[in-house]
Protein backbone atom coordinates (compact mmCIF):
# COMPACT_ATOMS: atom_id res chain seq x y z
CA UNK A 1 0.00 0.00 0.00
CA UNK A 2 1.36 3.60 -1.33
CA UNK A 3 2.80 5.62 2.13
CA UNK A 4 2.00 9.19 2.59
CA UNK A 5 3.56 11.24 5.16
CA UNK A 6 1.40 13.79 6.88
CA UNK A 7 2.48 16.67 9.21
CA UNK A 8 1.05 17.32 12.12
CA UNK A 9 1.42 20.54 14.10
CA UNK A 10 3.25 22.51 14.90
CA UNK A 11 0.13 24.26 14.33
CA UNK A 12 -2.53 21.96 14.42
CA UNK A 13 -6.16 22.70 16.25
CA UNK A 14 -5.88 20.33 18.73
CA UNK A 15 -2.61 21.50 19.80
CA UNK A 16 -2.08 24.22 22.65
CA UNK A 17 1.80 23.78 21.61
CA UNK A 18 4.00 23.73 19.15
CA UNK A 19 5.32 20.29 18.45
CA UNK A 20 5.66 18.51 15.21
CA UNK A 21 4.85 15.19 14.34
CA UNK A 22 5.60 13.90 10.61
CA UNK A 23 2.84 11.35 10.60
CA UNK A 24 3.77 8.42 7.77
CA UNK A 25 0.49 6.75 7.03
CA UNK A 26 -1.18 3.71 5.24
CA UNK A 27 -4.24 4.67 4.21
CA UNK A 28 -5.67 5.69 7.62
CA UNK A 29 -3.66 3.75 9.68
CA UNK A 30 -0.19 5.39 11.48
CA UNK A 31 2.93 3.07 11.06
CA UNK A 32 5.58 5.52 11.90
CA UNK A 33 5.68 9.13 13.89
CA UNK A 34 9.01 11.43 13.18
CA UNK A 35 8.75 14.27 15.94
CA UNK A 36 10.97 17.15 15.64
CA UNK A 37 10.71 20.24 18.51
CA UNK A 38 12.38 23.72 19.12
CA UNK A 39 10.01 26.00 17.11
CA UNK A 40 10.22 28.08 20.41
CA UNK A 41 13.24 26.63 21.89
CA UNK A 42 14.55 29.58 23.97
CA UNK A 43 18.12 28.24 25.48
CA UNK A 44 17.19 28.96 28.88
CA UNK A 45 19.87 26.88 29.98
CA UNK A 46 23.06 28.76 28.92
CA UNK A 47 21.43 31.93 30.73
CA UNK A 48 23.00 30.88 33.57
CA UNK A 49 26.05 32.35 32.34
CA UNK A 50 24.31 36.01 32.56
CA UNK A 51 22.21 35.66 34.94
CA UNK A 52 23.68 35.01 38.41
CA UNK A 53 22.25 32.11 40.76
CA UNK A 54 19.50 34.34 42.71
CA UNK A 55 17.93 35.82 39.81
CA UNK A 56 17.84 32.54 37.95
CA UNK A 57 15.05 31.60 40.28
CA UNK A 58 12.81 33.84 37.88
CA UNK A 59 13.59 32.27 34.75
CA UNK A 60 13.63 29.23 36.35
CA UNK A 61 9.93 30.02 36.96
CA UNK A 62 9.60 31.19 33.44
CA UNK A 63 10.24 27.67 31.86
CA UNK A 64 6.45 26.96 32.09
CA UNK A 65 3.28 28.75 32.32
CA UNK A 66 1.56 26.07 34.07
CA UNK A 67 3.90 24.10 36.35
CA UNK A 68 5.54 27.81 37.12
CA UNK A 69 5.87 27.45 40.93
CA UNK A 70 7.50 23.60 40.84
CA UNK A 71 9.91 24.85 38.34
CA UNK A 72 11.43 27.41 40.75
CA UNK A 73 10.72 25.30 43.64
CA UNK A 74 12.99 22.52 42.20
CA UNK A 75 15.32 25.08 41.12
CA UNK A 76 15.17 26.67 44.65
CA UNK A 77 15.34 23.09 46.50
CA UNK A 78 18.93 22.52 44.20
CA UNK A 79 20.80 25.48 45.42
CA UNK A 80 19.35 25.11 49.03
CA UNK A 81 21.40 21.63 48.91
CA UNK A 82 24.11 22.29 47.45
CA UNK A 83 24.43 25.27 49.95
CA UNK A 84 22.91 23.91 53.00
CA UNK A 85 20.41 26.22 53.62
CA UNK A 86 17.37 24.77 56.15
CA UNK A 87 14.37 26.86 55.50
CA UNK A 88 11.44 26.65 57.98
CA UNK A 89 8.97 24.30 58.01
CA UNK A 90 5.91 27.18 57.13
CA UNK A 91 8.24 28.09 53.99
CA UNK A 92 7.94 24.03 53.17
CA UNK A 93 4.12 24.05 53.67
CA UNK A 94 3.43 27.00 51.88
CA UNK A 95 5.93 25.58 49.05
CA UNK A 96 3.42 22.65 49.28
CA UNK A 97 -0.17 23.96 49.16
CA UNK A 98 0.91 26.59 46.01
CA UNK A 99 2.02 23.18 44.31
CA UNK A 100 -0.61 21.25 44.80
CA UNK A 101 -3.01 24.32 43.59
CA UNK A 102 -0.38 23.96 40.49
CA UNK A 103 -1.39 20.65 40.22
CA UNK A 104 -4.91 21.55 40.35
CA UNK A 105 -5.02 24.08 37.84
CA UNK A 106 -2.65 21.65 35.36
CA UNK A 107 -5.02 19.14 35.57
CA UNK A 108 -8.35 21.28 35.01
CA UNK A 109 -6.62 22.43 32.10
CA UNK A 110 -5.49 19.41 30.28
CA UNK A 111 -9.23 18.08 31.27
CA UNK A 112 -10.87 20.53 29.48
CA UNK A 113 -8.14 20.60 26.30
CA UNK A 114 -8.78 16.61 26.85
CA UNK A 115 -12.77 17.21 26.35
CA UNK A 116 -12.40 19.60 23.43
CA UNK A 117 -10.33 17.32 21.68
CA UNK A 118 -13.44 14.25 21.83
CA UNK A 119 -16.16 16.98 20.99
CA UNK A 120 -17.24 17.70 24.82
CA UNK A 121 -17.37 21.01 24.69
CA UNK A 122 -19.32 21.98 27.29
CA UNK A 123 -17.25 20.30 29.53
CA UNK A 124 -14.43 22.04 28.30
CA UNK A 125 -16.03 25.41 29.83
CA UNK A 126 -16.84 24.07 32.94
CA UNK A 127 -13.76 22.64 33.17
CA UNK A 128 -12.10 25.88 33.14
CA UNK A 129 -14.46 27.72 35.06
CA UNK A 130 -13.55 25.59 37.88
CA UNK A 131 -10.08 26.06 36.79
CA UNK A 132 -10.73 30.23 37.42
CA UNK A 133 -12.09 29.68 41.04
CA UNK A 134 -8.35 27.65 41.21
CA UNK A 135 -6.52 30.65 39.79
CA UNK A 136 -8.69 33.05 42.12
CA UNK A 137 -7.05 31.60 45.21
CA UNK A 138 -3.80 31.58 43.53
CA UNK A 139 -4.23 35.30 42.37
CA UNK A 140 -4.72 35.86 46.14
CA UNK A 141 -2.66 34.30 47.44
CA UNK A 142 0.18 35.17 45.48
CA UNK A 143 -0.70 38.42 43.52
CA UNK A 144 -0.04 35.98 40.55
CA UNK A 145 -2.25 33.83 38.09
CA UNK A 146 0.43 32.12 36.12
CA UNK A 147 4.52 33.17 37.58
CA UNK A 148 3.91 33.28 41.46
CA UNK A 149 7.39 34.81 42.03
CA UNK A 150 6.96 33.60 45.55
CA UNK A 151 9.54 31.00 45.91
CA UNK A 152 13.12 32.26 46.59
CA UNK A 153 16.18 30.41 47.96
CA UNK A 154 16.08 29.86 51.09
CA UNK A 155 12.10 30.15 52.01
CA UNK A 156 9.30 31.94 50.25
CA UNK A 157 8.55 35.80 50.01
CA UNK A 158 4.67 35.79 50.88
CA UNK A 159 3.14 34.56 53.60
CA UNK A 160 -0.85 33.62 53.54
CA UNK A 161 -2.58 34.69 56.97
CA UNK A 162 -4.15 31.40 59.03
CA UNK A 163 -8.08 33.48 58.68
CA UNK A 164 -7.05 33.33 54.55
CA UNK A 165 -6.29 29.84 54.79
CA UNK A 166 -9.29 28.88 56.66
CA UNK A 167 -11.07 30.78 53.82
CA UNK A 168 -9.44 28.88 51.56
CA UNK A 169 -11.45 25.37 52.86
CA UNK A 170 -14.78 27.15 52.09
CA UNK A 171 -13.36 27.44 48.36
CA UNK A 172 -11.42 24.06 48.12
CA UNK A 173 -15.62 22.82 48.94
CA UNK A 174 -17.04 24.29 46.67
CA UNK A 175 -14.48 23.79 43.98
CA UNK A 176 -14.13 19.26 45.07
CA UNK A 177 -18.58 19.47 44.44
CA UNK A 178 -17.51 20.88 41.20
CA UNK A 179 -14.81 18.71 39.90
CA UNK A 180 -16.53 15.40 41.66
CA UNK A 181 -19.52 16.81 39.37
CA UNK A 182 -17.41 17.58 35.52
CA UNK A 183 -14.88 14.19 36.03
CA UNK A 184 -18.30 11.79 36.75
CA UNK A 185 -19.64 13.36 33.82
CA UNK A 186 -16.45 12.81 31.60
CA UNK A 187 -15.26 9.56 33.47
CA UNK A 188 -19.20 7.84 32.74
CA UNK A 189 -19.95 9.52 29.55
CA UNK A 190 -20.39 6.39 27.19
CA UNK A 191 -18.70 8.10 24.27
CA UNK A 192 -16.12 9.43 26.26
CA UNK A 193 -14.99 5.62 27.07
CA UNK A 194 -15.77 4.48 23.78
CA UNK A 195 -13.23 6.83 22.71
CA UNK A 196 -10.87 6.30 24.90
CA UNK A 197 -10.71 2.81 26.31
CA UNK A 198 -8.39 0.38 24.63
CA UNK A 199 -6.40 3.00 22.36
CA UNK A 200 -3.11 3.17 23.13
CA UNK A 201 -2.26 1.01 25.97
CA UNK A 202 0.70 0.87 27.38
CA UNK A 203 1.60 -2.13 29.03
CA UNK A 204 3.49 -1.61 32.82
CA UNK A 205 6.87 -3.34 31.62
CA UNK A 206 6.86 -0.91 27.99
CA UNK A 207 6.22 2.34 30.59
CA UNK A 208 9.06 1.29 32.97
CA UNK A 209 11.89 0.72 29.90
CA UNK A 210 10.48 3.44 28.09
CA UNK A 211 11.01 5.96 31.24
CA UNK A 212 7.90 7.07 31.63
CA UNK A 213 6.91 9.28 34.36
CA UNK A 214 3.74 11.21 35.57
CA UNK A 215 0.34 9.81 35.33
CA UNK A 216 1.47 8.15 31.95
CA UNK A 217 3.36 6.13 33.78
CA UNK A 218 1.17 5.31 36.77
CA UNK A 219 -1.90 4.36 34.61
CA UNK A 220 0.07 1.62 33.55
CA UNK A 221 0.23 0.38 37.13
CA UNK A 222 3.48 1.45 38.15
CA UNK A 223 2.93 3.11 41.51
CA UNK A 224 5.83 5.79 41.03
CA UNK A 225 5.56 9.32 42.27
CA UNK A 226 8.90 11.60 43.31
CA UNK A 227 6.65 13.32 46.35
CA UNK A 228 7.28 10.01 48.07
CA UNK A 229 11.01 11.38 48.41
CA UNK A 230 9.87 13.50 51.19
CA UNK A 231 10.92 17.04 49.48
CA UNK A 232 8.83 20.43 50.99
CA UNK A 233 5.77 19.08 53.57
CA UNK A 234 6.00 15.73 51.85
CA UNK A 235 7.55 14.21 54.90
CA UNK A 236 4.86 14.59 56.81
CA UNK A 237 2.34 14.42 54.48
CA UNK A 238 2.65 10.88 53.19
CA UNK A 239 1.13 10.74 49.01
CA UNK A 240 -0.17 7.43 48.39
CA UNK A 241 0.41 7.21 44.23
CA UNK A 242 -2.70 6.73 42.51
CA UNK A 243 -1.89 3.91 39.95
CA UNK A 244 -4.49 2.02 37.19
CA UNK A 245 -3.76 -1.19 35.61
CA UNK A 246 -4.76 -0.87 32.15
CA UNK A 247 -2.39 1.42 30.66
CA UNK A 248 -5.26 2.69 28.15
CA UNK A 249 -5.73 6.20 27.19
CA UNK A 250 -9.23 6.06 29.65
CA UNK A 251 -6.81 5.19 32.36
CA UNK A 252 -4.24 8.28 31.86
CA UNK A 253 -7.70 10.16 32.08
CA UNK A 254 -8.65 8.64 35.12
CA UNK A 255 -5.41 8.80 36.85
CA UNK A 256 -5.43 12.71 36.48
CA UNK A 257 -9.24 12.87 37.55
CA UNK A 258 -8.07 10.96 40.72
CA UNK A 259 -4.72 13.61 41.59
CA UNK A 260 -7.22 16.69 41.05
CA UNK A 261 -9.28 15.08 44.45
CA UNK A 262 -5.72 13.81 46.03
CA UNK A 263 -4.28 17.08 45.85
CA UNK A 264 -7.27 18.55 47.28
CA UNK A 265 -6.61 16.40 50.48
CA UNK A 266 -3.40 17.29 50.48
CA UNK A 267 -4.27 21.10 50.33
CA UNK A 268 -6.30 20.35 53.51
CA UNK A 269 -3.96 18.68 55.34
CA UNK A 270 -1.62 21.50 54.83
CA UNK A 271 -3.76 24.20 56.22
CA UNK A 272 -4.81 22.16 59.14
CA UNK A 273 -1.51 21.43 60.01
CA UNK A 274 0.62 24.46 59.05
CA UNK A 275 3.40 25.52 61.60
CA UNK A 276 3.95 29.20 62.49
CA UNK A 277 7.30 30.76 62.40
CA UNK A 278 9.66 32.16 59.91
CA UNK A 279 9.10 32.23 55.82
CA UNK A 280 13.29 32.27 54.97
CA UNK A 281 16.54 31.90 56.17
CA UNK A 282 19.10 34.53 55.34
CA UNK A 283 21.41 33.23 52.39
CA UNK A 284 24.56 34.54 52.17
CA UNK A 285 27.98 33.21 49.72
CA UNK A 286 27.50 31.55 46.13
CA UNK A 287 27.16 27.81 45.87
CA UNK A 288 29.74 25.47 45.14
CA UNK A 289 28.59 21.84 44.26
CA UNK A 290 26.78 20.04 42.47
CA UNK A 291 23.11 18.27 42.79
CA UNK A 292 20.38 16.47 41.10
CA UNK A 293 17.01 17.81 41.86
CA UNK A 294 13.86 15.90 41.35
CA UNK A 295 10.36 16.60 42.11
CA UNK A 296 6.76 15.66 40.97
CA UNK A 297 5.60 18.13 38.32
CA UNK A 298 1.70 17.51 37.49
CA UNK A 299 3.28 15.86 34.50
CA UNK A 300 5.70 14.22 36.09
CA UNK A 301 9.07 13.63 37.57
CA UNK A 302 11.24 16.93 36.66
CA UNK A 303 14.76 16.72 37.13
CA UNK A 304 17.60 19.66 37.62
CA UNK A 305 20.86 19.06 37.40
CA UNK A 306 22.62 21.89 38.98
CA UNK A 307 26.53 22.37 39.04
CA UNK A 308 28.23 25.27 41.10
CA UNK A 309 31.84 26.58 41.91
CA UNK A 310 31.65 29.27 43.73
CA UNK A 311 30.99 32.20 42.09
CA UNK A 312 28.25 34.14 41.28
CA UNK A 313 26.89 32.11 38.32
CA UNK A 314 26.38 28.75 38.01
CA UNK A 315 28.01 26.18 35.90
CA UNK A 316 25.58 24.01 34.65
CA UNK A 317 22.12 23.93 35.16
CA UNK A 318 19.82 21.22 32.91
CA UNK A 319 16.64 20.31 33.35
CA UNK A 320 14.94 17.16 32.01
CA UNK A 321 11.18 17.94 31.77
CA UNK A 322 8.89 15.54 32.28
CA UNK A 323 7.13 15.94 28.90
CA UNK A 324 10.70 14.84 27.04
CA UNK A 325 11.05 11.84 29.70
CA UNK A 326 7.23 10.74 28.06
CA UNK A 327 7.62 11.79 24.55
CA UNK A 328 9.29 7.96 23.67
CA UNK A 329 6.29 6.47 24.69
CA UNK A 330 4.35 8.90 22.64
CA UNK A 331 6.02 7.49 19.71
CA UNK A 332 5.77 4.35 20.67
CA UNK A 333 2.27 4.51 20.82
CA UNK A 334 1.32 6.21 17.12
CA UNK A 335 2.33 3.13 15.08
CA UNK A 336 -0.60 0.79 14.85
CA UNK A 337 -3.26 3.39 15.69
CA UNK A 338 -5.91 5.21 13.57
CA UNK A 339 -5.10 8.82 11.78
CA UNK A 340 -8.35 10.14 13.75
CA UNK A 341 -6.83 8.88 17.29
CA UNK A 342 -3.59 10.61 17.28
CA UNK A 343 -4.69 14.04 18.74
CA UNK A 344 -6.45 12.25 21.40
CA UNK A 345 -3.21 9.71 22.15
CA UNK A 346 -1.07 13.53 21.95
CA UNK A 347 -3.46 14.86 24.59
CA UNK A 348 -3.65 11.72 27.02
CA UNK A 349 -0.10 12.16 28.01
CA UNK A 350 -0.70 15.59 28.84
CA UNK A 351 2.45 17.21 26.72
CA UNK A 352 3.68 20.58 28.10
CA UNK A 353 5.95 21.83 25.31
CA UNK A 354 6.93 25.02 26.51
CA UNK A 355 8.86 23.08 29.16
CA UNK A 356 10.46 20.95 26.78
CA UNK A 357 11.60 24.01 24.66
CA UNK A 358 13.54 25.46 27.52
CA UNK B 1 12.10 7.97 51.78
CA UNK B 2 15.66 10.00 51.73
CA UNK B 3 17.07 10.15 48.31
CA UNK B 4 20.70 8.53 48.04
CA UNK B 5 23.15 10.12 44.85
CA UNK B 6 25.57 8.45 43.70
CA UNK B 7 28.15 9.34 41.13
CA UNK B 8 30.21 7.78 38.94
CA UNK B 9 33.46 8.15 36.25
CA UNK B 10 33.21 6.02 34.18
CA UNK B 11 35.64 5.67 30.17
CA UNK B 12 33.42 5.52 26.94
CA UNK B 13 34.86 1.63 27.01
CA UNK B 14 33.14 0.81 29.87
CA UNK B 15 29.70 2.65 29.40
CA UNK B 16 27.48 -0.21 27.57
CA UNK B 17 28.56 -2.68 29.70
CA UNK B 18 27.82 -0.29 32.67
CA UNK B 19 24.26 0.56 31.34
CA UNK B 20 23.84 -3.22 30.44
CA UNK B 21 24.19 -3.96 34.55
CA UNK B 22 22.00 -1.07 35.64
CA UNK B 23 19.06 -2.29 33.36
CA UNK B 24 19.64 -5.59 34.56
CA UNK B 25 19.26 -4.47 37.65
CA UNK B 26 15.87 -3.02 37.11
CA UNK B 27 17.27 0.69 36.99
CA UNK B 28 15.18 3.56 35.12
CA UNK B 29 16.84 5.59 32.42
CA UNK B 30 16.05 9.03 34.20
CA UNK B 31 17.67 11.62 31.99
CA UNK B 32 21.39 12.25 29.76
CA UNK B 33 22.79 15.55 29.72
CA UNK B 34 25.77 17.29 27.90
CA UNK B 35 27.78 19.84 29.73
CA UNK B 36 30.69 21.76 28.01
CA UNK B 37 33.18 21.97 30.56
CA UNK B 38 36.75 23.93 29.97
CA UNK B 39 38.67 21.53 28.06
CA UNK B 40 35.79 18.68 27.74
CA UNK B 41 32.35 17.64 26.77
CA UNK B 42 30.92 16.57 29.59
CA UNK B 43 27.77 13.75 29.58
CA UNK B 44 25.90 12.29 32.48
CA UNK B 45 23.55 9.61 32.47
CA UNK B 46 20.98 9.27 35.21
CA UNK B 47 19.36 6.07 36.17
CA UNK B 48 16.92 5.83 38.95
CA UNK B 49 15.60 3.07 40.80
CA UNK B 50 13.34 3.83 43.79
CA UNK B 51 15.30 6.35 45.99
CA UNK B 52 18.37 5.88 44.45
CA UNK B 53 19.67 8.11 41.50
CA UNK B 54 22.98 7.12 39.83
CA UNK B 55 24.85 9.23 37.44
CA UNK B 56 27.59 7.87 34.89
CA UNK B 57 29.56 10.45 33.74
CA UNK B 58 32.06 10.64 30.64
CA UNK B 59 34.66 13.60 30.01
CA UNK B 60 35.08 13.50 26.94
CA UNK B 61 38.20 15.74 25.08
CA UNK B 62 38.88 16.56 21.78
CA UNK B 63 36.69 18.46 19.02
CA UNK B 64 34.70 15.83 17.67
CA UNK B 65 33.58 13.32 20.70
CA UNK B 66 32.19 10.31 19.60
CA UNK B 67 30.44 8.20 22.13
CA UNK B 68 28.08 4.74 21.31
CA UNK B 69 24.88 4.60 22.03
CA UNK B 70 22.58 3.09 24.71
CA UNK B 71 19.58 3.34 22.51
CA UNK B 72 19.47 -0.50 22.26
CA UNK B 73 19.65 -1.24 25.84
CA UNK B 74 16.79 2.30 26.85
CA UNK B 75 15.13 2.81 23.59
CA UNK B 76 13.84 5.97 25.23
CA UNK B 77 17.58 6.94 25.12
CA UNK B 78 16.84 8.05 21.34
CA UNK B 79 15.06 11.33 22.17
CA UNK B 80 18.51 12.08 24.44
CA UNK B 81 20.80 10.79 21.77
CA UNK B 82 19.12 13.00 19.16
CA UNK B 83 19.15 16.38 21.53
CA UNK B 84 22.62 16.09 22.25
CA UNK B 85 23.78 15.49 18.47
CA UNK B 86 21.82 18.20 17.70
CA UNK B 87 22.01 20.46 20.88
CA UNK B 88 26.02 19.80 21.68
CA UNK B 89 27.42 18.27 18.01
CA UNK B 90 28.09 15.12 19.95
CA UNK B 91 29.09 12.13 17.78
CA UNK B 92 26.46 9.15 18.85
CA UNK B 93 27.20 5.32 17.15
CA UNK B 94 24.47 3.60 16.07
CA UNK B 95 21.27 4.71 17.35
CA UNK B 96 18.32 3.21 17.23
CA UNK B 97 16.77 5.68 15.71
CA UNK B 98 18.79 8.52 13.91
CA UNK B 99 16.66 11.62 13.09
CA UNK B 100 19.25 12.70 11.15
CA UNK B 101 19.92 16.21 12.93
CA UNK B 102 16.07 16.91 12.37
CA UNK B 103 14.94 16.88 16.26
CA UNK B 104 15.87 19.81 16.82
CA UNK B 105 15.74 21.74 13.66
CA UNK B 106 17.29 25.51 14.84
CA UNK B 107 18.01 28.66 13.49
CA UNK B 108 21.45 27.56 14.34
CA UNK B 109 22.98 24.49 13.95
CA UNK B 110 24.54 23.00 17.15
CA UNK B 111 23.35 26.09 19.39
CA UNK B 112 25.22 24.48 22.25
CA UNK B 113 28.44 23.19 20.29
CA UNK B 114 31.30 25.11 20.71
CA UNK B 115 34.11 23.49 22.32
CA UNK B 116 35.00 27.15 24.25
CA UNK B 117 34.63 27.62 27.53
CA UNK B 118 31.44 30.10 27.83
CA UNK B 119 32.24 33.04 28.45
CA UNK B 120 29.96 35.33 31.14
CA UNK B 121 28.92 38.56 29.91
CA UNK B 122 30.43 41.25 31.46
CA UNK B 123 28.78 43.58 34.36
CA UNK B 124 27.26 46.64 32.42
CA UNK B 125 29.33 50.25 32.78
CA UNK B 126 27.78 52.03 35.04
CA UNK B 127 25.61 55.02 33.54
CA UNK B 128 27.15 58.70 33.22
CA UNK B 129 25.74 61.12 35.99
CA UNK B 130 23.04 63.07 34.21
CA UNK B 131 23.99 67.08 33.85
CA UNK B 132 22.26 68.84 36.54
CA UNK B 133 19.56 70.97 35.01
CA UNK B 134 19.77 74.44 35.72
CA UNK B 135 17.85 75.95 38.22
CA UNK B 136 15.85 78.69 35.12
CA UNK B 137 15.61 75.78 32.39
CA UNK B 138 13.80 73.67 35.63
CA UNK B 139 11.15 76.44 36.18
CA UNK B 140 9.94 77.12 32.38
CA UNK B 141 9.92 73.49 31.95
CA UNK B 142 7.24 73.01 35.03
CA UNK B 143 5.66 76.26 33.47
CA UNK B 144 5.39 74.41 29.74
CA UNK B 145 4.52 71.20 31.67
Amino acid sequence: MPRTVIPFGPQHPVLPEPIHLALVVEDELVVEARPSVSFVHRGLERMVEVKDYVEFVYVAERICGICSFIHGQTYCQAIEKIMNVPVPPRALYLRTLWGELSRMHSHLLWLGLMADAVGFESLFMHSWRVREAVLNIIEATTGGRVIFGTCKIGGVRRDIPNERLQQMLGELDSIEKDTREITNVFLNNRSVAGRLRGVGVLSRQDAHELGCVGPTLRASGVAQDMRQLGYAAFGDLPVEPITRNEGDSYARCDVRCAELFQSIGIIRQAIARMPDGALDTKVTGNPNGEFIARTEQPRGEVVYHIKANGARNLQRFRVRTPTFANLPALLKLLPGCQLADVPVLVLTIDPCISCTER
Amino acid sequence: MTERQTLELITVETLLERVKTLHTQGYRLAQIGAANVPGYLEVNYSFAREECLLTLRLQLAGEEPCVPSVSHIYWCAVLYENEMHDLFRLKVEGMAVDFQGKFYQMAVPYPFGSRKAPVAKPAPEPRPAKPAVPARAAAELAVTA
